[in-house]
């Protein structure tokens, strides 16, 4: 239990002050009610509502309650608000009038003046009642009348002012109610009175700032007058506003730096502008660090004083608001914070002082927090605290650069010195942490007593750093620090361990693509290498930094010189081969094939140019640049078939890669390029594809997990391989840049040869290309030597000079001189040559290479062409002139051959159109390359058709000739000429064509003159035949004695291409074919006569047709047949004749057909009457009169008309119309001419028409006409226009 | 004004980077690289909140001694870091965010560029200007 008279003690313990409130009257009263006062004060809230809009609280209060004393009333201007009585409380329990007026009256009144004096207004005057007192007293007042009397005499109308407290100490139901009463209204007062108190002390503290601008204000009074402020609020557990308080001095204080630092110095600051001799670092252990309080009290502090101060007071608050992490936060902000003042105030530090001041503080705060906070706190709040670790570890590692600590040979005594001074600033350990043994204080007095011990701390730190920031997954910072400790492990010269921390950091830098920070921990990582010697890594580094062009020239030419260095030392001592990755060294950019279809023969040579851009800063002497390639053979493989390749495999020729630049990371830095290849699989029965697809062929590579991938600084993958097949170049000089190189090689085996590889060797060190991509590859053939025959147009035509086109093309085979083509002579096919036949060479892309003129050798049998001299893998081109004949009137066999075998085509093909006759020629050659012959066949089209007819006019008889030209082309006709093969003298023809030419009678005599004949050519009649057009020839056939039954003819005709000149000799188309049975036996007149008494035809009159056949010869052999009856010299043979009108005109009426037996005698005459009724009028045709011989039944061989069509032309009759007719006369003539089957079908012996052949019945009426003029009663005219 | 800017591509490797005492280039390079981790982390505590409700100005990122860094994410995971001198002390958090608000709108400018690449370095003289205008500004 507290005695009421508590000694003022000159320490202030915030938490363990209360509010003052005085006690005055009696005071055993007091005491006695005291405990349970204290015990029930604190247990109830009370709201506190407060001015300037704050926002009211609840709050439970607590009080210091002190005997009341004059002196501890506050005289005027005294600002201390804690010893401030807030109450003051009189107590009595006096209930007897007398003693009331006696004494209590007066006491009373001595207290209330006291206050008065002091203007103080919070009172209170409780009066206690007691039963058992009352009973004693017999003349007693009612209890309330000594109240009231005291309430009557002091509280002038603050009836408030004045409580009764009942039986306080006694257990019943009036004494709580009445406690309950008394507290409330002590709890209200209580809180009035801080209200009114600390609103006033707040408003001079105002009044106070306000004046800051005026000369002699002190912060540091100020600070006092506020701080005040926060005690009573910490007093009163109210450590927000506690905080509030001295944030506001913070900022205030950072303002006026900040002034200061802007120009605007306030004088009082000068002060803190004193320079620093401690750096004793923050001391938080201490709720309130009086040592420091009293320093700014008395004015003396300096900046990081006040700012010690400051924070120590802030983190007590944050702790007690649980709030340690803003804690940790703040204290980082106040140290750079502080860092930066005295900077800013140009304070003078002694070097180091701060980092010791710092480090201090930062592990202070650190193991404040750790204090407070238990284990699983600390490890979810890293992120809060990891900061100060960092900035600890940061300031430990310069104490130590500055103290040579970390140099090798330890610290001098320039160190040393430095290290005494900053070890005094430290002045002497603190009581508070003195028997702590890890207190900052002491790590960093031994941290800074011995290199070992320094290592340790540091080491510490860093791991603890390190391990922090990589558990909340700040990599980067975590390898930012690694690379601190690297650097530290080198100045220790343990670069083993310094690697480490190197290749992680420059791991993460390059996986982002920080150039900077890449270059310069490869320098770092270079230098550790080399200490390692770890040789390949190091030339490896070094070639990545002489390519680098962050670095600056000299510093690449040295990492450069490096390389060199170490190629050049080791080439007296082979063996050992460095192999490294070639990305840094130089890049491969384009890749150049010539031929640039990347495709070469067997023997031939392929030259590939590569253009390399070296990234060394200097000209690099390289021995050799190989590459490797890989061969594979596709036998099979329609697609490697040198035809095949030399079509499409079309190119320029120029692979570009892609550039690989590092600069830009992701995906390119950790994944190493697709390499894919085509796949082709084929079935094995048939040589067919079954499936194709595409082979990623470096999917290990691709499908590894990220982290485990190796460091990319050591390229792990770099192997060599042996391939068989090298491209190689040596002794080439790389000069910065773009450098070609072209390689040569001579194609050995044919197939598929794939770049894999490069690599350039300068000295033992290799640098290797590990894969080419995209993929690069050429293609080897081999080609069998061919000739090839085409004629130059689409088709070839017989007769006439046509180029034909030949292609040798050499493949392997090597044309030597005297190597020549023999052609064996077709006899139907000449090859023409001329002086100068010139063949062109050309290589096998189709490049022309030369051009010789060729040499043509022809004896009976053989053509030879020799052929100029071509290297393997060309082709020669020449045309040669080659005429088919289109008949040879040689010999006689072989005319027939010539002629009939087209005829018989002819009729084969032209019921499929009207197409040329075709030619096939097989000329057989004998290459040099080969003992076989090659067989050529080729095919020429007669351009000519002929066609021949028989033309009567009586008995004298004609033949014409048809010749229809075919082809596209025009030409020129001369020399038509018909003789009869059958050379009788009695016969003979005499051409009727335009201009006869004389002479044609005697060369008829022999025909083979024709050929070479030397006739004056302009006396030749030239004839122009256009294509696809006709021209006609006629010959009068004359005899003198009587005629053979059949004529053999031969039509010759010479032609030429109309657009060439006639200077060659050609041979000339020819026909043969044969007229029989031309000789005219009958004439057959018809003769219309109008009716008699009239001098015309009129329609619809009947008019009298008079036909009269007449025989004019007398029996020759074409008689006799069936239808000739003998008896005796008299001869007799059937004839049929009919009428027929085809375009009705004509009505005949009655018989239109008829059977005669005719005399076989010349001049015998049969006439026929008939009735025709012409149906128009107008000049008529006349109907048509057709003669057939009748044959009797008896030979069932010859051809016959079938009954039914006899019986329905007999019945012919004038309604039938005029298409029934049309297609009945068709009908009849197509069963005239092959209705064999169908008489044998009827089985019955029926006698047969057969027609006459052309040539033995002339029609003289034909062609004739009769005017029929029309009737008289006949209105209608029809007029048909046709 | 400020000291160092940089804008950071999505994978965070640097899309610019320029900064103005050029000998401290390294450090620079340094500092912003290490505060992508508070990126990193701000970045994937904002993740939970709505998209558009997102604030693409992270504040400050970390105070250094004599820098203090602050970081900006577009909502294409573009980060901008600014790192400003500790003494400037006229800078305040709303200065601050109108010069990544800027920055940003120079940035989208860039990006609105047919020539430009996504990815690529930013080589814009347009980008480059503003961005000396705001190193320049109170320095």
């Amino acid at each position: 239990m507290e005695p009421p008279e508590e000694p003022l003690r000159p320490v202030i313990y915030t938490m363990e002050n209360k509010p003052i409130v005085t006690c005055a009257g009696d005071q055993n009263l007091f005491a006695s009610v005291y405990p349970t006062l204290s015990q029930q004060l604190p247990r109830e809230p009370m709201e506190w509502r407060r001015s300037y809009g704050r926002a009211p609280k609840m709050i439970h209060l607590e009080s210091n309650f002190v005997q009341f004393k004059e002196e501890l009333l506050p005289k005027e201007g005294n600002k201390a608000l804690l010893t401030f009585p807030f109450l003051h409380i009189y107590w009595t329990e006096c209930c007897d009038t007398e003693v009331y007026k006696a004494t209590l009256k007066d006491d009373i009144t001595k207290w209330q003046n006291v206050l008065k004096a002091h203007s103080s207004v919070d009172w209170l005057i409780v009066v206690v009642e007691s039963d058992a007192k009352k009973k004693n007293k017999t003349n007693i007042l009612p209890r309330t009348s000594i109240v009231d009397k005291i309430r009557n005499d002091f509280c002038n109308k603050q009836s408030d002012r004045c409580v009764v407290l009942c039986d306080p100490l006694k257990d019943s139901s009036r004494t709580q109610e009445s406690w309950n009463a008394f507290l409330t209204k002590l709890r209200t007062l209580l809180l009035m009175s801080f209200t009114k108190n600390l609103g006033k002390f707040e408003d001079d503290m105002r009044t106070l700032r306000e004046k800051r601008t005026e000369p002699g204000w002190s912060f540091c009074e100020y600070f006092m007058v506020q701080e005040e402020l926060a005690f009573v609020f910490e007093m009163l557990q109210q450590f927000e506003d506690a905080l509030v308080q001295y944030d506001e001095l913070d900022a205030l204080f950072s303002q006026y730096v900040v002034n200061f630092g802007a120009g605007d110095g306030a004088n009082w600051l000068t002060f803190f502008c004193q320079s620093v001799k401690s750096w004793n670092g923050l001391i938080l252990r201490k709720p309130i660090d009086m040592e420091k309080r009293e320093l700014i009290q008395s004015q003396e502090a300096t900046l990081l004083d006040l700012r010690s101060y400051l924070f120590s007071r802030q983190c007590t608050l944050l702790i007690f608001l649980q709030r340690p992490w803003e804690v940790s936060q703040r204290a980082l902000e106040l140290l750079h914070n502080c860092v930066q003042e005295l900077k800013l105030l140009e304070v003078s530090v002694p070097p180091g002082a701060l980092d010791c001041w710092v480090f201090l503080s930062c592990l202070e705060v650190l193991q404040r927090i750790e204090g407070c906070c238990d284990r699983a706190q600390i490890d979810s709040n890293i992120s809060h605290t990891v900061g100060l670790w960092s900035y600890a570890t940061e300031k430990l590692k310069s104490l130590g650069y500055l103290c040579g600590l970390v140099s090798e040979n330890g610290p001098n005594s320039e160190d040393l010195n430095r290290t005494v001074d900053l070890l005094a600033g430290l002045g002497a350990e603190r009581p508070e942490t003195a028997k702590t043994a890890q207190s900052p204080y002491k790590k960093l007095k031994e941290a800074l007593s011995s290199v070992e011990a320094f290592e340790k701390h540091y080491l510490d730190l860093s791991h603890a750093t390190i391990e922090m920031y990589t558990s909340i997954g700040r990599i980067r910072s975590a390898k930012l620090v690694g690379k601190d400790l690297a650097e530290f492990y080198m100045r220790k010269k343990s670069p083993q361990k310094a690697e480490v921390y190197l290749q992680n950091a420059l791991k993460n830098y390059v996986a982002e693509g920080w150039a900077l920070p890449i270059t310069h921990t490869r320098k770092q990582l270079a230098e550790c290498q080399k200490h390692l010697g770890q040789i390949e890594n190091y030339l490896q580094t070094s070639s990545l930094l002489a390519s680098d062009t962050h670095l600056t020239e000299d510093e690449r030419k040295h990492f450069c010189q490096e390389i060199l260095n170490f190629a050049n030392e080791q080439k007296e001592s082979p063996g050992l081969k460095v192999v490294l990755s070639m990305h840094s060294f130089a890049q491969l950019k384009h890749l150049h094939f010539d031929p640039s279809n990347a495709l070469v023969h067997v023997g031939g040579t392929l030259s590939i140019e590569i253009t390399l851009l070296s990234q060394m800063p200097i000209s690099v002497q390289v021995e050799q640049i190989a590459v490797s390639v890989h061969f594979s053979i596709e036998k099979n493989s329609y697609r490697k078939t040198a035809e095949w390749l030399t079509k499409h495999k079309t190119s320029n020729g120029i692979i570009s890669f892609p550039n690989e630049n590092s600069s830009v990371p992701f995906s390119r830095s950790s994944s190493p390029a697709l390499e894919l290849y085509e796949m082709y699989e084929r079935s094995p029965s048939d040589n067919s594809l079954n499936t194709t697809g595409i082979i990623c062929k470096n999917v290990h590579m691709l499908l590894r997990r990220q982290e485990s991938s190796s460091s990319l600084e050591i390229p792990s993958g770099v192997t060599l391989e042996d391939g068989a097949h090298i491209l190689k170049c040596s002794n080439v000089t790389l000069d910065p840049g773009v450098n070609k190189i072209i390689f040569r090689t001579q194609a050995k085996e044919p197939g598929t040869y794939t770049l894999r590889q490069m690599c350039t060797s300068v000295g033992q060190v290799q640098f290797v290309l590990p894969h080419i991509y995209p993929i690069v590859q050429y293609d080897v053939y081999s080609q069998d030597p061919q000739l090839k025959v085409e004629p130059l147009t689409d088709s070839l035509l017989a007769g006439i000079p046509q180029k034909v086109k030949f292609t040798v093309t050499t493949g392997y085979y090597t044309i030597k001189n005297g190597d020549s083509l023999q052609l064996s002579n077709a006899d139907a096919m000449l090859i023409l040559f001329h002086a100068e036949n010139r063949a062109i060479i050309y290589s096998n892309t189709r490049e022309k290479s030369s051009e010789a003129s060729l040499m043509i050798q022809s004896s009976e049998k053989v053509t030879s062409v020799s052929l100029p001299m071509a290297p393997a893998y060309h082709m020669i081109e020449f045309e040669l002139e080659v005429l088919s004949l289109p008949s040879t009137p040689t010999s006689g066999e072989s005319d027939k051959l010539v002629n009939k075998e087209p005829q018989r085509k002819n009729k084969e093909k032209q019921k499929a159109g009207n197409c040329m006759v075709t030619l096939d020629q097989k000329v057989s050659i004998d290459c040099p390359w080969s003992i076989y012959s090659t067989i050529i066949a080729l095919t020429f089209n007669i351009p000519f058709k002929a066609t021949h007819s028989l033309l009567s006019a009586g008995k004298r008889k004609y033949i014409q000739v048809c010749v229809q030209n075919l082809s596209e082309l025009g030409f020129q006709l001369s020399d038509s000429n018909l003789i009869d093969t059958g050379n009788s003298p009695d016969l003979q023809l005499v051409p009727l064509n335009t201009k006869c030419q004389k002479g044609n009678k005697a060369r008829q005599e022999d025909p083979r003159e024709l050929v070479g004949d030397a006739e004056p050519k302009n006396s030749i009649y030239i004839q122009h035949i256009y294509s696809k057009q006709s021209v006609f020839f006629v010959w009068e056939l004359l005899w003198t004695k009587e005629l053979p039954p059949s004529l053999h003819c031969h039509f010759s005709l010479d032609f030429y291409p109309a657009s060439e000149d006639r200077s060659i000799s050609l041979k000339p188309y020819s026909y043969e074919f044969q007229v029989e049975n031309f000789f005219t036996l009958y004439n057959v007149k018809a003769e219309i006569f109008p009716p008699l008494g009239t001098e015309y035809c009129k329609t619809g009159s009947l008019c009298s047709l008079e036909v009269s056949i007449t025989r004019l010869s007398d029996l020759l052999e074409v008689d006799k047949d069936e239808a000739l009856t003998e008896s005796d010299e008299y001869c007799t043979t059937k004839l049929m004749y009919e009428v027929v009108d085809n375009s009705s005109n004509w009505a005949v009426c009655g018989k239109s057909s008829g059977v005669i037996s005719m005399p076989v005698t010349a001049r015998a005459t049969h006439k026929v009457h008939m009735e025709v009724m012409p149906l128009f009028a107008g000049y008529l045709p006349f109907p048509d009169v057709r003669l057939f011989k009748y044959l009797p039944h008896h030979s069932a061989h010859s051809t016959q008309l079938d009954a039914d069509s006899w019986i329905e032309n007999d019945n012919l009759s004038v309604d039938k119309n005029m298409d029934d007719q049309t297609d009945n006369s068709s009908q009849k003539s197509k069963s005239s001419s092959h209705s064999a089957a169908s008489v044998e079908h009827k089985g019955l012996p029926m006698p047969r028409l057969q027609p006459f052949p052309s040539g033995q019945v002339f029609n003289s009426s034909t062609g004739m006409q009769i005017l029929v003029i029309p009737s008289k009663d006949d209105h209608i005219l029809e007029v048909s226009v046709t | 004004m400020a000291v160092c800017i940089a804008v950071i591509a999505k994978e965070n490797y640097p899309l610019y980077i320029r900064s103005i005492p050029a000998e401290q280039e390294l450090k620079f390079h340094y500092t912003v690289h290490t505060s992508l981790d508070v990126v990193d982390e701000k970045v994937s505590a904002m993740g939970k909140a709505l998209v558009d409700q997102r604030e693409l100005y992270l504040g400050l990122l970390y105070p250094t001694e004599d820098y203090k860094v602050y970081g900006y994410v577009t909502n294409s995971k573009v980060k901008f870091v600014m790192v400003v001198d500790s003494s400037n002390t006229a800078l305040r958090d709303n200065e601050i965010r109108s010069m990544f608000r800027k920055l940003h709108n120079s940035y989208t400018d860039v990006m609105c560029n047919p020539f430009y690449n996504p990815g690529d370095r930013i080589h814009s003289r347009a980008f480059d200007n503003m961005v000396t205008s705001m190193m320049v500004q109170v320095c």
